[in-house]
């Protein structure tokens, strides 16, 4: 279980200061998918970089499984099981594709282990095992490489932020699936997903919405999602695409909206 | 007879333990250790001078010829000149390099001046490691000179690397290619300490559909110091790129001078020139999968100068 405990965090000092997360506190059980949304400048990716250790909170706790993890550094909490894909993945000049598989992993992984997680993010990855992540890869690519660090990694709690950006329709339903997957590859893991995204919204177990700095609602997918539709805070799905009711009542609501402004 | 020293700074050169394969000429603290001729592949040494004449019959296909020199004894300086005459059409495998093992008070310097003669249509691969070890107080000093003359459509690829140890370097590289020539270079340098090092290219594309392709990365860490000019001139229609890449860290010092000249109109040259230090983000990255800051810093710098 992760739980924040009136969690703060404030940029700036004295009069300048601005608190761009406000005394949180959540509770996060054990193999849930959450899906934490809410309009931009919410505070959603400071919340993850807190959980993650690379921010750290002005006040509060973090607690995963019972231990206090606030003043762990980001490699401790990494290696006491949590994961953390980045919004904007970083490059590297000289590290290899596989070289981020096999750190993110723990061991040398086989050709074919290291295929697996590209394959689950829509990479062919022979072409990409050998590639240096720097800037000969598109931002798209890049990002769904970052994905797969994540899945490599596979840690009790990972978190993902906004991993949608970048990832075209095709490989999105396959994204869905590695993170079931990935779910079902951990006992008892969960899976935080920062994202506006009304498919990978219809996917939680859980929705967490945040609102500058604080958290405006939280519960079952089922008691939050209606009320997010057709707001601004989701992005509806394309209105062709095929397997989501919850997509197409989305399109249609926005629809709606824009014949009605 | 070599020491143990001496036989692991020559598999460390090298790659390899066994000479017995393929032609090659083994310098020990001034001196010759052990030379091979093959039916392709002729070394003569000098008359009159320290250094070898390097004979590589045309049309050879994927010969290698390995010219390694150690110096463990402290105090010795020495200059040799070793000329390489690659015939047409030759592919070949060049790979060099000098060891210094100093643990006595006086200083040690190996300059090694190497000329290359690459015929129409030879291929060549150049490698080139420089390593510094000893823990006297003597220091370690290499100062290569390099000279490459490239016929048309040759090609030459040279890999040259020093990942410290050695306090003073200077290396000189000039080039000039004539048409379809091509030559890459991939230099890769560490430093730490007190050490300097400083590399300089100048490369003259003189023929029509000359190119060349320079990449420097460097890490300059502790009190060191890295100064990289890297020189190509378009005389003809051509393309060149220089790219100078540097990790700064601890009171490092880098000096980084592209510079491009062109004395044609169809002559394309492009450099591209970076410093900077590791990036908090790529500590970060690394971190969250796992690794202490120490261990992330080390994959990414591993990396930088694959």
């Amino acid at each position: 279980m992760l739980e924040l405990q009136n969690v703060s965090f404030m940029v700036g000092e004295g009069g300048d200061g601005r608190e761009i997360v406000r005394d949180i506190s959540l509770s996060i059980p054990d193999g849930r998918t959450v899906v934490v949304t809410g309009p931009n400048g919410g505070g959603k990716s400071t919340l993850a970089r807190l959980v993650a250790g690379i921010e750290r909170p002005t006040s509060g706790r973090i607690i995963l499984d019972g231990e206090d993890i606030t003043d762990l550094s980001i490699t401790d909490r990494a290696r006491r099981g949590i994961g953390f894909a980045f919004q904007q993945p970083v490059r590297f000049k000289g590290l290899r594709v596989m070289d981020l598989l096999d750190i993110a992993s723990g061991r040398d992984l086989s050709t074919t282990e290291a295929c697996e997680y590209l394959v689950a993010v829509g990479l062919c990855a022979k072409d990409y095992l050998e590639r240096e992540v720097n800037a000969s890869l598109s931002g798209g690519e890049l990002k769904r490489i970052e994905i797969a660090t994540v899945f490599a990694k596979a840690s009790k709690v990972s978190i993902f932020d906004e991993p949608e950006a970048g990832i075209d329709l095709w490989s999105f339903q396959n994204l869905i699936e590695a993170f079931r997957k990935m779910r079902s590859a951990v006992k008892d893991s969960t899976v935080i997903i920062i994202s506006h995204q009304e498919r990978i919204l219809a996917i939680a177990d859980e929705i967490v919405v945040l609102r500058e700095g604080k958290v405006a609602s939280h519960g079952p997918r089922e008691d939050i999602l209606p009320s997010l539709m057709g707001t601004a805070i989701v992005a509806p799905g394309c209105p062709k695409f095929i397997g989501s009711a919850v997509g197409a009542a989305a399109a249609a609501a926005a629809q709606k909206e824009a014949a009605n402004a | 007879m070599l020491s143990d020293v001496q036989k692991a700074m020559l598999k460390e050169l090298t790659g390899v333990s066994d000479f017995s394969k393929g032609a090659f000429n083994i310098r020990a603290n001034g001196a010759s250790a052990g030379r091979q001729s093959t039916d392709n592949i002729r070394i003569e040494p000098k008359s009159g001078g320290a250094g070898l004449d390097i004979y590589i019959a045309p049309g050879v296909r994927d010969d290698h010829v390995r010219i390694p020199v150690v110096m463990t004894e402290s105090g010795l300086k020495e200059e040799v000149f070793n000329d390489f005459h690659v015939g047409e059409g030759a592919i070949v495998t060049i790979v060099a390099g000098c060891g210094i093992h100093n643990c006595g008070c006086d200083d040690s310097q190996h300059d090694g001046i190497h000329r290359f003669f690459i015929a129409r249509g030879a291929q060549v691969k150049y490698v080139e490691k420089h390593i510094g070890q000893g823990d006297g107080t003597g220091r370690r000093l290499l100062n290569p000179v390099t000279e490459v003359h490239q016929a048309e459509d040759s090609l030459l690829e040279m890999e040259m690397s020093q990942l410290r140890g050695v306090d003073e370097t200077e290396r000189t590289t000039t080039a000039t290619l004539l048409a379809g020539a091509r030559l890459m270079v991939r230099e890769r340098l560490l430093t730490g300490g007190h050490e300097r090092a400083i590399s300089r290219y100048a490369v003259s594309l003189d023929g029509a559909g000359a190119t060349a392709d320079i990449v420097s990365r460097g890490v300059a860490r502790d009190d060191s110091l890295q100064s990289l000019d890297l020189k190509i001139s378009g005389n003809a229609p051509c393309r060149g790129h220089t790219e100078c890449d540097s990790i700064i860290m601890d009171r490092g010092h880098i000096i980084a001078v592209p510079t491009l000249e062109a004395a044609n109109v169809d002559a394309q040259l492009v450099h591209e020139a970076a410093i900077g230090r590791i990036a908090g983000d790529q500590l970060n990255k690394l971190m969250t999968l796992g690794l202490t800051p120490a261990e992330a810093e080390a994959r990414i710098i591993a990396g930088f100068l694959r």
